[in-house]
Parts: C-alpha cells; structure tokens; sequence
C-alpha cells in the first residue's frame, strides 16, 4: 500500500519535538550562533524528549524499535528549530545508532545502555575529512590489521563534541573498506585539535579536528566485532538525517519568508500578493515537498530492507542538499536587505543550508 | 496509518500488462504516427478497447471496485476493509501507457477528461445516461471543450452562450471552443467507434460572471456542432486537436451538469474547478511517463558507450554526465511520488488542491527538463529523428502547459499556502 499519513506515534513523536524546537530551540538559536555556544539546559531538555531512547530496544536500555522512517520525521522537526541544536542533540546518535545497526552483541551491551540511560552525554563519531573530494567510501584514514586488534592513522574533521567525548566510532580505510572502529577518550595517539572548526554556519555546533597517530583498537572494538560490518547501511541512515535535517532548516525559511511576505507591504499591497514573490514561495513549498517524500520512501525502503534503499537515500541527500540551498537562498531574497541582517534568522539558514553538500556525518537516523 | 510506498498488487499487475502494451502497441509505432499526423490509430483504439472491457470497464476511469488486493474485491471505500486505490492504480497506467506514446495515450478510447467532468459534477441519473456507452460494444470517446481563443487559462472569459428557450425547455448553446483533445473522435460519426460527446463550458448569465459558468454534454450528431479545424502540433501529434464550432446547438434540460440557476456565489464554479483537482495529478502521470521514457533510453544509450553512473560517490567525483543523471532520476523519483500522494489523497477522499497543483507544477518542470537534458546529452543522436528522444522532448512540453499551465499552477499552489483568494493574489 501506498500512505502518506505517520501513524499515531510518530505523530505524538513529531508534536512533542515540534513543540520543543519552536519553544526551546528556535529562541536561543540566534544567541548560540553568535556566542558559538548552545545552552546545555536546552540541549538536556532536547534529550529528554527521547528520540534516541525510543529507537533503541528495551534489551539495551531503550523503549521502542529502530525506525529511519521515524527518525527522518523527528530529525525535520528538531532542525525546524535549529540546525546546530538538532545535531547537538542527536550526536550521541552518532555512536549508539551505528552500534544498534552494525555492531557485535557484546558492544551494544556494552556501550548502548550507558549512551541512553541518564543524561545526555557526548558520544560521538568521526567520519568528514578536511579534503575538497572528501568520499566517505574512499577515506584517507587508514587503518591496518596489527596482530589481534587495528592500528589506525589520519587525521578527521568537524567530529562533534570531540573535546569532550567518552568514545567515538572513528571511520577509517581498511583494505579498501570503510570500516568503524570504537576509540575511548584519552586513547594513545588520539590527539584532539584545541581550537574549534570555524565554519561559514553551524557555530554553535562544537565541531573538531582530531588527529590519529597510530591508535591502537582491540579486535572487540571493531564495529561489528571481528568480522565488521557493512557500511553502507550506516552511510544511507547518515545521508538520511542529512536530507531530514535539510527538509527542517528548509520548511523554517519557507514559513518565515512566507509569513514576512504577508505583512510586508510596498506599492500598497503586501508582497506576497506580486506573483513574483508568490512563485518563489509556490517554488520553494513544492521543492521542500518532492524531498520530503524522497526521503520517506528511502527511509522506509532501508527499514524494509529493500535492494535499491541505499542508492535512494543518496539521492534523497544529494536532492535535498540542493533543495534546501535553493529555498534558503530565496528566503534571504524575500527578506530583501532585511534578509541579510542577522537580526532575520534566514541569513542564518542559508548559510547552514549550503553545510549539506558536504557534511553528511554529523547526524545519523 | 502509516507511513509505506509498498505498490499494490493491482497496480504491480497493471504495470506487467500495460507495458508489454506500451511496447507493442505503442512505442513500436510511436515514429509513424509522428510522421502522419491526423492518421487514427485504429489497432490500438480496438485492442485497449477490448481489454478494457474485459477487465470490467471501457475505460481507464477509476473503477470503484478497485482494492489493494485485486480486482472483484468490493472492499474498497464499501466495508473499509482496504482504503481505495483507483486513483492511485489509474495514475499507475497512465503513466506506464505515455511511457510507451504519450500522444497515443490520449487516444485511448473511453470517457478522458469529458467523463472526468461527468463523473465530478453530473446527478446519479446523468451519469448512467452518459457513462454507460463506454463499455459498449465500439470504442467510444468524450472529450472537454473548455479553451477559446480568447480564453485559456482564464476560463471565467469563456464567451461562450447557452440560453435556455422556455418553450421547448432546451438550451441553445453558441459559441467556438479550440484545442480540444480527442474532439474529433468524440463527436465526429465515425464507422468504427461508439456514439460520443462533448462537455462544453458556456455562460448561462454572462453578467454573473464565473457564478454563471456551467458545462453541457453535446451529444455526436446534435445539428450545429462540428469540428472546423485539427490543429497541426509541436507533438503528441497521433492526438487529435480539434477546433469545435457550435451554431444554435440544442441539447435538452437535463444535458446541464450542475445547478440550472445562478446563486451569487461561485460555489458552481469552484465544483467544476474541482474536476481538476482529480486530473491534474493524472496529466503530471502522463508527463512523468513520457520523462522515464527518455530518461530510461539515455542511461541505456551511455551503457553501451561504456558510461555507467556511479551512486554513491560525492559530487566533486562525478563527472557532469553522471550529475546530470543523477539531478534527473531524483526530480523524476521526486514527482512520481508527489503524484502518488495526489491520488492517494483522492482516493481517501482528502481535500488535495494543493498537492495536486504542486505535483502538475513538478511534473510540468521535470518533464520539460529531462526530455530537454536527454537530447542535449545525447548530441546528434538525441537530436535525430532515428531515435525517439527527440520527439519525447516535442511531446513532453504539453504536460507544462495544458491542464493548467506551470505559471497557473503556481498561482493555485501560492493561493493555497498563502490563504489568498483569487482577487488578493491575481
């Protein structure tokens, strides 16, 4: 069957988040951009509202099943309030979600009932490398097999949280493969630049470089355990939360430049009533659309295990990148000069809207 | 409730059939046609019309018995059992038909946009008096005559009349209608196909304005009706256009779909409008088709030049081809499911204004690009008649203009998410 309509869960999932970004998140976001630091009670509070916890099986800790149709859903409402707070309060995801998916039985004993149990605390992951091809599926970190466990050499950028991470599943090149491996804080040879990344948006968002210098990894800290595990699937539930994140950022600057172009006026009607602000806004609400169930059906194809759901949910993410590229853009212009002033938050999302071309790595549904 | 994209078995069925159909029937004729514009392809209109009525109807118009698990099975919109799917299923066929000729597509006999108008406005009486010819024994055609020459998108200037003469009861209609698909076979007496008609829009009160706008069936045959020209077009050129002229046409009472009188309101009006609430996702389903085709013999014809597309790998690797490839299997998956969400919401009887103008907008951009994209992609080849890229593009740029262009679509969705009537937003 074919149906567009969430059912009754995730609907009361996507209220209470919905509620919480635009009461929580929305507010302060504007503050954290220019002090480059989110309030961590606003964070905690984001935690609360249990999106990962809900994903994760009783067994481990959790309450609910794993779900990429409802984290693509929960993922477009936590960025409708704020792009670097969605992904604050998703990075312990960054760990525990590739775990869930891939990992052996004795690591999601081991590490998923701590990751969820309590207090949002900074588990994270490093994938993104400073490089202009950056591939995920070609990596320049790399890791070699060295007696019974895994040495490992590179150097990672933008990992959230790095600083203060209890562990991070650092993505590396192993024979070719993409392959994960789990490295405890104050691992050997793990060296965490001190200075945080300077980004064009996404300064609220504590993002490092992390240098490896032969890290050695135990064979039981190979995601998967000894025999690894597939990528791919973790690459298409990360290119999921990429477009998810951009459909929120995306439908923030449609309602806010909808609503300005209502009651703006010039030549004595509003705005919106000239056709060429109206075909913008008809433009962006349909573009904004055609993602959204894009990245649906990927999601639901990769919950259904169905063979094309990772080639979907590339190009749901590669679609959606410049879906929220071209809406955010058109927002700044409807604002006009105001647009541009940062007191308007759209200058804010465009700016993160171009991060998607490239940072996919930094949430994970 | 739920969130699924599982095809049901119906559609899956269809798909199979019909595009063994679209291969044979169509495609395989797709350049004579072309090249013979006005030519009727009868072996076509007789097979789809026997098959049609051997599943159960003479038509594609959405069956009610429709359910997810097959046909017979009347537990669709009846017991609840299984939400409907004839909206979604007709989309489904059309899709695959205008992925096999488009233009041929619009020649499948049955009761197309004429019957659509049937079907939304007309009393339980009107429509067993004008549908049930569809399952006769000849293939029988209906057509919509809306456009004027002064009157396109517009259709509230629509200049022309019906009078109601008191004495006989009957309405005599005047007026010139162009660009009217499938005109010709619905009203033109031919031998071989069933007695059709015309769903003509005229004012019954002019100075009411769009209130006084209604539409009239015109039987084939009634004296003062006749096709005065076939238009030679860009392409779906196996589709007749006609031109209809209509001289002091009587039709009687009851061939009026919708209120006889005028209210001062454009309730009449906006119910007539619906009609294309219903079509609109189905014309961005035939686009869509046309834009698979092309899309479909572009990845086939860089395969064999040993250009295949690499998913998966970041932008700043690919090369422009495959970017290229890639932007339009994404805009082509994109609208396909916004047409899906369209029906869907017909068949759950959900208020789908807005979605169905959002899907025709995207089909409408989709379509035109990738046909266009395709040729460019292709060089010569995509520009020479030996291949049918060329003629995909010159039959896909109708899907961006008819039903409702882009820019009026544009406009309906604008008015929608704004909360705009139509003088706020003009």
């Amino acid at each position: 069957m074919y149906s567009f309509e969430p059912n009754e869960e995730q609907q009361m999932l996507m209220e209470a988040v919905g509620k919480y970004a635009i009461a929580d998140l929305r507010p302060v976001a504007h503050e954290a951009e220019e002090s480059r630091e989110l309030p961590q009670k606003v964070v905690a509070k984001g935690w609360e509202l249990g999106v990962l916890q809900a994903s994760i099986p009783e067994a481990y800790g959790g309450f609910g099943e794993h779900s990429a149709v409802t984290g693509v859903l929960a993922a477009e409402e936590l960025a409708f309030g704020d792009l670097a707070g969605a992904f604050a309060i998703m990075t312990p995801a960054l760990f525990a979600t590739p775990i869930l998916l891939a990992g052996s039985e004795e690591q999601k004993k081991e590490y998923l009932p701590k990751i969820i149990e309590g207090q949002w605390r900074p588990y994270t992951a490093a994938l993104i490398e400073y490089a202009f091809d950056f591939d995920p599926n070609d990596l320049r970190t790399i890791a070699r097999k060295v007696g019974d466990g895994y040495v490992l050499n590179g150097e990672k950028a933008y990992v959230p949280f790095a600083k203060d991470a209890e562990a991070m599943i650092v993505y590396a090149n192993l024979d070719g493969k993409t392959q994960g491996f789990i490295v405890l804080k104050n691992a050997e040879g793990l060296t965490i630049n001190s200075e945080r990344e300077m980004l064009m948006g996404l300064n609220a968002l504590p993002l490092y470089r992390v240098k490896l210098d032969n890290v050695k990894v135990s064979a039981s800290n190979r995601l998967g355990g000894a025999s690894g595990h597939d990528f791919e699937r973790i690459l298409a539930s990360m290119r999921l939360a990429s477009a998810a994140t951009a459909l929120g950022v995306a439908r923030a600057a449609f309602e806010y430049s909808r609503d300005y172009a209502k009651e703006r006026e010039a030549f004595g009607v509003k705005i919106a009533q000239k056709q060429a602000v109206a075909f913008m806004l008809a433009e962006m609400c349909t573009e904004i659309e055609a993602s959204r169930l894009l990245a649906w059906e990927a999601a639901w194809k990769l919950d259904q295990n169905k063979e094309d759901a990772c080639t979907e949910a590339y190009l749901a993410s590669t679609g959606a990148a410049d879906m929220v590229m071209m809406v955010t853009d058109r927002a700044v212009q409807i604002l006009g000069g105001h647009g541009y002033i940062r007191e308007h938050p759209v200058e804010m999302w465009m700016r993160n809207g171009r991060g998607f071309a490239m940072l996919t790595g930094l949430a994970i549904v | 409730m739920s969130i699924e994209f599982e095809s049901p078995k119906p559609i899956v069925q269809a798909q199979y059939v019909l595009k063994t159909v679209a291969e044979e029937m169509m495609r395989s004729k797709s350049r004579y046609f072309d090249e013979h514009e006005h030519e009727i392809p009868w072996d076509y209109i007789e097979f789809m019309h026997t098959a049609m009525k051997a599943m159960g109807g003479g038509s594609l118009a959405p069956k009610e018995s429709a359910s997810p698990e097959g046909r017979g099975d009347k537990g669709e919109g009846g017991n609840g059992k299984h939400p409907p799917i004839g909206y979604q299923l007709l989309a489904t066929q059309i899709e695959t038909l205008a992925w096999g000729d488009v233009g041929m597509y619009l020649v499948t006999p049955g009761g197309g946009l004429g019957a659509a108008a049937v079907q939304a406005a007309a009393s339980s009486e009107q429509k067993a008096k004008f549908l049930a010819r569809f399952g006769g024994e000849k293939p029988t055609f209906a057509a919509m005559c809306m456009t004027e020459a002064g009157a396109g998108s517009d259709t509230a200037s629509i200049r022309t009349r019906a009078v109601l003469d008191e004495k006989t009861k009957e309405w005599v209609i005047n007026g010139e209608k162009i660009f009217v698909t499938a005109g010709d076979k619905s009203i033109t007496e031919y031998e071989k196909l069933g007695k059709g008609f015309i769903v003509v829009w005229a004012s019954i009160d002019p100075s009411a304005g769009r209130a006084g706008m209604r539409a009239f069936v015109v039987e084939a045959g009634t004296p003062g009706v006749k096709v005065t020209k076939l238009e030679h077009k860009m392409g779906i050129r196996v589709s007749d256009t006609a031109a209809i002229s209509l001289v002091d046409v009587r039709v009687p009472f009851d061939h009026i779909l919708g209120s006889p009188t005028v209210e001062k309101t454009t309730t009449g009006f906006k119910g007539a409008m619906a009609t294309f609430d219903a079509t609109r996702p189905l014309v961005a389903a035939s686009g869509l088709g046309v834009a698979r085709a092309a899309l479909e013999f572009l990845k086939e014809k860089l395969k064999e030049n040993g250009i295949g597309i690499r998913y998966g790998l970041p932008r700043q690797k690919l090369t422009n081809i495959e970017r290229e490839v890639i932007d339009m299997e994404i805009m082509l998956k994109s609208a396909w499911l916004m047409v899906m969400k369209a029906v869907w919401m017909a068949d759950n009887k959900k208020p789908n204004a807005l979605e169905s103008s959002m899907s025709k907008v995207k089909a409408g951009d989709v379509t035109t690009k990738i046909t266009q994209k395709a040729v460019e992609i292709l060089g010569p080849l995509g520009y020479s008649r030996e291949f049918l890229a060329e003629k995909w593009m010159r039959d896909a740029k109708i899907t961006d203009i008819y039903e409702g262009t882009g820019q009026i679509n544009r406009l309906v969705v604008a008015r929608q998410i704004l909360g705009y009537s139509g003088s706020e937003l003009r």
